[in-house]
């Protein structure tokens, strides 16, 4: 566990130098105590792949005021997580996903089955075949990273990225598959669409997906994705 | 009371101080990119310093009262006048029934704030009631003002009634505070300022040449600055050796360096993570500088320690609640 300050309001905790589950493992369980104990003056918390940013305000952090704020919260946080081991976290949730691969909603799964000498099916059946894991949410609300990409279907991101990805879009970006939540401009290859909603700042939990979270993708129909959308 | 939008003007939208504990969901903070103009103006009309407001860029909106409010402007100077009268910043003023709020031209600095006692009520969301722009949620309706537009105010504190009672005239005309906020406690807004940087995990990676660039030379702001972020033309910085970094949290005055060798300083609405280099953090009290910028205008960089810059925030900590005692002070006696 290595501190270092980002800026003036938040502490760098990097746990790891490589994007595996172990490392995924001890970033939740950091998470967790953080959550359920959090020193006092820590406002907000991002876990990332290798590392969790704690954001906390300055003139908060209790202790000798002739020590910078800094030095009182990293010791605090050192002093919080000492005994943290990667085995605390608390159990995935599981979430399935319905897609309506290729077509329009997927413009790119036949050119991507293509480029791995694949059938379109061949690629479905490898897609719905994993289990992916949520390593992280960043990007924009509700984005999540997933891992467990079967080799077969690595593909590097689209030479030029498209102005404007359709929100429920699934795509494919190198190692990672993911669900793009709202219209954003992206680069990775569309093989088809949800009709869940990925992020709905009406609804609690406004995301779909969480740091954690065990994710399996399932074929529908698009006569069935229609029906599950009906007014769009 | 509510307050008719005649006019939204260039972008205006509602913001508060952010929203907190949402960010590992990928929600951004966002909240008023001046958050020392933001507070200071909510502590002029007697509100608590972290309820909305408008935030006003360039071109500042046309507001029609149609009740009485107590209301102060702080941050850049938009040349706020109401029914001809000027509504200098930093002060608050009585805007009779019936009073138009407009403004002008700017001069230094880009970002108005209009605070009205009780706030803009909006409803909350994640816990706050800034303006997202980009997904469309939070302030009004998700978007910035525009005509037509009617924005409800909540309920005014004891605290703005004193200070209510002590600027209306007896005849309710328009009036101005004989009081304003210190001069101290002003930003020393600029076409050119010097922020304080604070190193960043990968200032020591930039060559020798970059780093004295970074520090000897005024970066011109570019005109896709946003309230996401402030890029910057001229001169390109490298760094010694190619990072391959996987995204992690980013932080608001977060100095990021991406392949183009022109940095970006990450403000308000940026993302909760990124995967560019980081060769610096501005510290945060100097953030209200970068967040008056307007394209053309420069800036300078000068490193500080952690120590140093968390001092400075610590002392505008201590200013800013001597300014709300001193409030209180004079609205008592």
């Amino acid at each position: 566990m290595e501190l270092a300050p980002l800026g003036d309001r938040a502490v760098m905790i990097t746990l790891g130098h490589a994007i595996d589950e172990a490392t995924h493992r001890l970033v939740r369980a950091i998470s967790a105590r953080l959550d359920a104990s959090p020193p006092a003056g820590v406002v907000d918390q991002v876990p990332a792949f290798l590392s969790i940013a704690v954001h906390y305000d300055p003139a908060a952090v209790p202790g000798d005021s002739h020590i910078a704020p800094y030095e009182r919260m990293a010791d605090a946080l050192r002093h919080a997580l000492a005994d943290v081991r990667p085995d605390e976290s608390v159990a995935a949730r599981l979430v399935d996903i319905p897609v309506c691969y290729g077509g329009d909603l997927g413009p790119d799964l036949e050119d991507l089955a293509r480029q791995h000498e694949l059938s379109a099916d061949d690629v479905i059946r490898i897609h719905t075949g994993a289990e992916y894991l949520v390593y992280m949410v960043g990007f924009m609300p509700g984005f999540a990273y997933m891992g467990g990409l079967p080799e077969q279907l690595v593909t590097p991101r689209r030479s030029s990225p498209r102005t404007a990805v359709p929100a429920r879009s699934v795509g494919i970006g190198g190692e990672q598959t993911g669900v793009y939540p709202m219209e954003s401009p992206g680069g990775w290859n569309l093989i088809g669409r949800t009709p869940a909603e990925i992020f709905d700042p009406r609804r609690d939990p406004a995301t779909l997906l969480a740091a954690g979270d065990r994710v399996r993708f399932h074929s529908i129909s698009l006569a069935e994705y229609r029906a599950s959308r009906p007014n769009s | 009371m509510t307050i008719r939008v005649v006019s939204g003007g260039l972008q205006t939208t509602v913001q508060d101080l952010g929203r907190i504990g949402h960010q590992r969901d990928a929600i951004p903070v966002g909240g008023a990119m001046d958050r020392v103009a933001l507070r200071t103006a909510n502590l002029l009309v007697g509100n608590s310093e972290g309820d909305a407001a408008l935030e006003a860029s360039l071109i500042g909106p046309t507001l029609a009262f149609e009740q009485a409010a107590i209301v102060a402007i702080t941050g850049a100077d938009l040349e706020a006048s109401v029914d001809g009268r000027p509504l200098p910043v930093w002060h608050a003023a009585h805007v009779p029934a019936g009073g138009t709020l407009r403004f002008g031209k700017p001069g230094i600095g880009c970002r108005a704030y209009v605070a009205m006692a009780g706030g803009i009520d909006v409803p909350k969301v994640f816990g706050s009631r800034s303006t997202y722009v980009r997904a469309n949620f939070g302030g009004y309706e998700g978007r910035p003002l525009r005509s037509g537009d009617v924005l409800p105010t909540g309920e005014a504190s004891d605290r703005s009634a004193r200070i209510a009672a002590e600027i209306r005239p007896a005849d309710n005309a328009f009036a101005v505070s004989r009081w304003s906020i210190a001069r101290s406690l002003r930003p020393r807004y600029g076409e050119e300022p010097t922020v304080d940087v604070i190193p960043g995990a990968h200032t020591e990676l930039l060559t020798a040449e970059a780093r004295g660039r970074l520090t000897g030379t005024a970066f011109r702001v570019s005109s896709s600055s946003d309230r996401m972020g402030y890029r910057f033309e001229g001169a390109s910085l490298a760094l010694r050796e190619r990072l391959e970094l996987k995204s992690e949290g980013v932080a608001f005055g977060t100095i990021q360096l991406p392949p183009s060798g022109s940095p970006i300083i990450l403000m308000a609405d940026c993302q909760t993570t990124g995967g560019y280099p980081r060769i610096g953090e501005v510290a945060s009290v100097d953030l209200p500088l970068i967040a008056q910028l307007k394209p053309g205008d420069r800036l300078r960089f000068r490193f500080t320690s952690l120590a140093e810059a968390q001092q400075r925030s610590l002392e505008l900590e201590r200013d800013l609640v001597q300014a709300r005692v001193g409030l209180d002070l004079h609205h008592v006696s």
